[in-house]
């Protein structure tokens, strides 16, 4: 490669003159040409071509990138320098301009925090296993969030969203450890169901309790997960945390009795608050936050009261279905407490039906955990069954917004699947930039399966001969060593060949092979506006004839309607799903699909790849049938929506499925070969012969 | 080493089963009455140990057969053999256990082709008849020969799923994991590791179990745990023991065998 020339102060302006817009703003870009024009020739192309990568961003961005960048690069090594300007970017896409603007001006302080992100650890990149390593020790599901301070509110546990207060990353990894432990065995050993009883606590109480808390927890780590606590005192050591004194020490030592309990660290913390100062926190300790704690455990029981009792009366009525003697009245449900040391509450409660344990369902049985945890036992009122006619609907059942009442207000992302996007000219991905949402297609019951079906009779009937005939391709094999039967004309030449004195061969049996196919196919439905009027029609009844066919063939299949209105409002429609079975339900759903907004497409793609990859089949393919380009009402059209179209194919591909294309844009020669290959796509030409070509490229496809 | 017929190998030493539950009654009780007898139950919970012990109780010979997805029919009954130009017909496993009274396991029967589950019908209702269609016999089953299948109803793909004409001929007993109590004597018996660590093993096991469904398909059986105690019994440092016999058998996951390491390392 020719090494790049080196380029001239003035030349150097035009550039970015040109990148940045000048024309139309009052930017000035002589500055930072000059100093560009300092550096040596490749670097001054290395970052003419980050300038050039922001600006397709924003224009504002790149020019305080180029404002900003020959300062900013002398400070940092490439990585560092790099990971500025893409963190610049997830800043714009996230928060917008100002904050991106802030990253970009405080780049010194960048500089200065990238020495603690080496050696600090991020929630973000350990989350997973953290929230794995939590539900394994608990069963009970508690979620982790971001947060400044460390705390719980005793259903999610808060933790920094880095830690970089220890020499290494993986330290800081145990530091996280370690802390969540914290949090959860405060949780687990009902630290908070103590705290409850103490009426309108004070400040100074709450520390108080805290601090000698911390050291009975400590010591239930110490028995329950002794190779957590390891990793506890060696982060003590490396931290330097101070030593207790004496007196502590000797409150260290009464704590760490087995049979002492949250509750007698009550009674310590009330005994003692007058004469003992709290000891500051260590690193791995969280504070509690008793508001917080109060307000989430109040509603979580109230919720569980009415869940466990409706649960109770649901769990009577199936058992009066299956036996209907004696008469339910007479039924009552008690509980029976058994001292289990192995539990951490060491109790173990049995709820009883007329002195018979009864059979919880397993999410009684979580309730029950929960319940239990909350009180350290089961209250008797509890076990009154109550039907759900006594509660609000709300408590019964967790709330799920509507789709539509989504897209009002900013809840756009809540509840969504987020999926990332591919910027060409960034070249980079857009973090979580789409928010994918399912939406239920109203099924319509009209005449339109009867009319289609009607219509193409006869080709219906040659569809499912030919696709039978694709069902089981047996083969009988001859002249096998192993199988299930003689080959008697093998056999005949054998003996005749031993009679001659030849050897006799020992393939003489028959084998059956069976091929079976073992495919999962989606189907993604185009249900842009573009579609509306004869191409939907055509798409409906391709479908429609499709499932006919498929019906007779048994593989599996899906289909999916894509559509799209802005990033923020990327929706699925499932027409059908992989376990639902093709009926009334799923006809008259294929016969409700109506024409949407438009098509973008990468974010279809990348949720229809996660749902074949649930499927255990051998082959996966995923057809497209469309009528045009991606396109979408923001930037997503021309290259942007094709290379991210690309993108997602790619990803697509690298995850074991094979992408297809149907479409009727007679023009999609032009980009369809860059997105799906060279052979794998269709153009039809004649949007009415849509219905016929489905099946027969499927049939072709598979075979 | 010694060879045996299948159909005369007879259990000699009693095998090391707990009960868990009065499944031993139960099937003893079916077995007395002829009924065939389904087990359910996740892998490694003891169903095939089950069988071993109620063979040698009730000294019938176990003939086992691990059914996969290439197990025809004639795999089964028998087929025929060409032995110096002759055609020899060469019992399969079930009609052997049919014609000596034995007891015919069928382990993973859903793995088995749909076709091979249609020839223990006519065995498993009050019939007891294995047609051979190939010889044109039909074979009457000894009063003592019984048929037991087994089956993983963990597995939630609509292909291996028993068809309700095969599921409804049996006596179905449920196997669980044993509660912790009798899974720590299982496991410290079997493995002869100390009951400290024992509990420690099966304290692991129950977070695995935490796990299933977020993840994991399966928590650690107790065949798992019985791996991992014989290697920490034979002086594996019990991290490395879990995280060979235990975390890499349930997953291959980076980030899900990350999480379950910390579990095991946090425990010992």
């Amino acid at each position: 490669m020719n090494s790049p020339s080196l380029l001239s102060h003035s030349a150097i302006q035009q550039r970015l003159d040109e990148l940045l817009e000048v024309e139309f703003s009052f930017r000035d870009t002589e500055a930072p040409a000059r100093a560009i024009a300092q550096l040596p020739a490749q670097r001054q192309h290395y970052l003419i071509s980050w300038i050039e990568r922001i600006a397709s961003t924003h224009v504002e961005l790149g020019f305080q990138v180029a404002c900003n960048s020959v300062a900013a690069e002398a400070l940092m090594t490439t990585d560092v320098f790099e990971a500025w300007i893409f963190h610049a970017m997830d800043s714009y896409d996230v928060e917008g301009l100002r904050p991106a603007l802030l990253v970009i001006e405080q780049y010194q302080q960048f500089a200065s925090q990238q020495q603690a992100r080496l050696q600090g650890a991020l929630l973000q990149d350990h989350e997973g296993v953290l929230q794995r390593f939590l539900q394994g020790l608990s069963g009970r599901s508690l979620k982790l969030a971001a947060s400044e301070t460390i705390y719980t509110d005793t259903e999610t546990l808060y933790l920094p969203p880095m830690q970089s207060l220890l020499s290494t990353p993986e330290q800081n990894f145990h530091l996280y450890k370690v802390t969540t432990a914290l949090l959860w065995a405060q949780i687990q050993f009902g630290s908070f169901r103590a705290l409850r009883t103490v009426e309108a606590p004070t400040a100074e109480f709450i520390q108080l309790f805290h601090a000698l808390e911390s050291l009975r927890l400590e010591t239930c780590l110490q028995r329950e997960l002794p190779g957590l606590h390891r990793v506890l005192q060696q982060i003590k050591t490396v931290a330097d945390e101070t030593e207790l004194d004496a007196t502590w020490l000797e409150f260290r030592q009464q704590l760490a009795n087995p049979g002492f309990s949250a509750m007698d660290t009550v009674i310590l913390a009330q005994r003692e608050l007058d004469r003992l100062k709290p000891i500051p926190l260590n690193c791995y300790q969280g504070q509690i936050n008793f508001e917080a704690v109060t307000a989430c455990m109040n509603a979580r029981i109230e919720k569980e009261k009415a869940r466990f009792k409706v649960g109770l009366n649901t769990l009577l009525e199936e058992l009066n279905k299956s036996n209907s003697e004696p008469p339910p009245s007479d039924k009552r449900f008690t509980k029976q407490q058994e001292a289990n040391p192995s539990t951490s509450e060491g109790v173990q409660i049995e709820i009883l039906l007329d002195d018979m344990p009864a059979p919880l369902p397993d999410n009684m049985q979580s309730l029950k955990r929960s319940i239990l945890l909350d009180f350290g036992d089961i209250p008797d009122e509890y076990l009154q069954a109550a039907g759900p006619g006594d509660y609000d609907a709300k408590l019964l059942h967790d709330q799920t917004r509507d789709a539509e009442d989504v897209w009002q207000g900013s809840y756009h992302e809540e509840g969504a699947y987020l999926y990332d996007e591919w910027d060409f000219q960034r070249r980079h991905y857009r973090k979580n930039w789409c928010a994918v949402r399912e939406r239920a297609v109203k099924p319509l019951h009209d005449d339109f399966v009867e009319k289609t079906l009607d219509k193409y009779h006869g080709l219906i009937k040659h569809l499912r001969k030919t696709f039978e005939a694709l069902r089981h391709e047996n083969r009988l094999l001859k002249r096998q060593p192993e199988g299930d039967d003689v080959d008697i004309d093998a056999l005949v030449e054998a003996l005749a060949d031993a009679h001659l004195g030849f050897e006799m061969t020992d393939r003489l049996l028959t084998k059956m092979q069976r091929n079976e196919r073992n495919i999962a196919v989606i189907f993604m439905v185009d249900m842009s506006g573009s579609t509306k009027g004869w191409i939907n029609d055509a798409e409906r009844e391709s479908l429609l004839l499709l499932c006919e066919a498929l019906e007779s063939l048994g593989d599996r299949y899906a289909i999916y309607g894509f559509s799209g209105m802005t990033r923020k409002r990327c929706e699925l429609f499932p027409i059908k799903h992989f376990e639902e079975s093709y009926d009334t339900t799923i006809r008259a759903r294929i016969s409700g699909i109506e024409p949407q907004d438009y098509t973008r497409m990468g974010f279809a793609i990348r949720h229809l790849t996660q749902v074949l990859q649930k499927t255990d089949a051998k082959t996966r393919i995923l057809i497209t049938l469309s009528d045009g380009k991606p396109d979408d009402y923001d930037s997503y059209r021309g290259e942007y929506g094709i290379e991210d179209t690309r993108r997602a194919l790619i990803e697509a591909r690298r995850g074991g499925i094979h992408p297809y294309c149907i479409t009727i844009d007679e023009e999609a020669r032009d980009y369809l070969p860059h997105l799906y290959g060279p052979a794998a796509y269709s153009v039809i030409s004649d949007v009415r012969s849509l219905p016929l070509k489905v099946s027969d490229i499927y049939r072709r496809l598979t075979t | 080493m010694r060879t045996f017929r299948l159909d005369e190998y007879r259990i000699e030493d009693e095998p090391y089963y707990e009960a868990t539950g009065d499944e031993i009654t139960l099937f003893e009780a079916a077995y007395n009455n002829q009924l065939p007898i389904l087990l359910k139950g996740p892998t490694g919970c003891g169903k095939t140990r089950f069988m071993e012990y109620m063979a040698w109780r009730l000294q019938r010979p176990l003939i086992t057969v691990s059914c996969h997805d290439d197990l025809t029919a004639s795999d089964l009954v028998g087929r025929y053999l060409i032995k110096g130009g002759e055609t020899v017909w060469i019992d399969g496993p079930l009609t052997q256990a049919v014609k000596a009274g034995g007891i015919c396991y069928l382990d993973e029967i859903v793995e088995a082709r749909k076709d091979t589950m249609v020839v223990i019908h006519p065995l498993a209702d009050d019939r007891r008849v294995l047609p051979i269609e190939k010889l044109g016999t039909l074979i009457e089953a000894d009063p003592e020969f019984a048929i037991a299948i087994s089956y993983n109803p963990g597995y939630q793909s609509v292909l291996k799923d028993l068809k309700q004409s095969t599921r409804q001929r049996f006596v179905a007993l449920e196997f669980g994991y044993p509660k912790p109590e009798l899974e720590i004597t299982i496991v410290a018996r079997e493995s002869g590791l100390d009951r400290a660590l024992a509990t420690q093993l099966v304290k692991f096991a129950g977070m695995t179990r935490n796990l299933k469904g977020s993840g994991l398909e399966e928590g650690a059986s107790t065949r798992l745990l019985v791996h991992a105690a014989k290697l920490m019994a034979a002086g594996v440092p019990p991290v490395s023991a879990c995280q060979s016999a235990v975390a890499q058998a349930l997953t291959d996951d980076p980030e899900m065998l990350a999480s379950v390491n910390e579990l095991s390392s946090s425990l010992f």
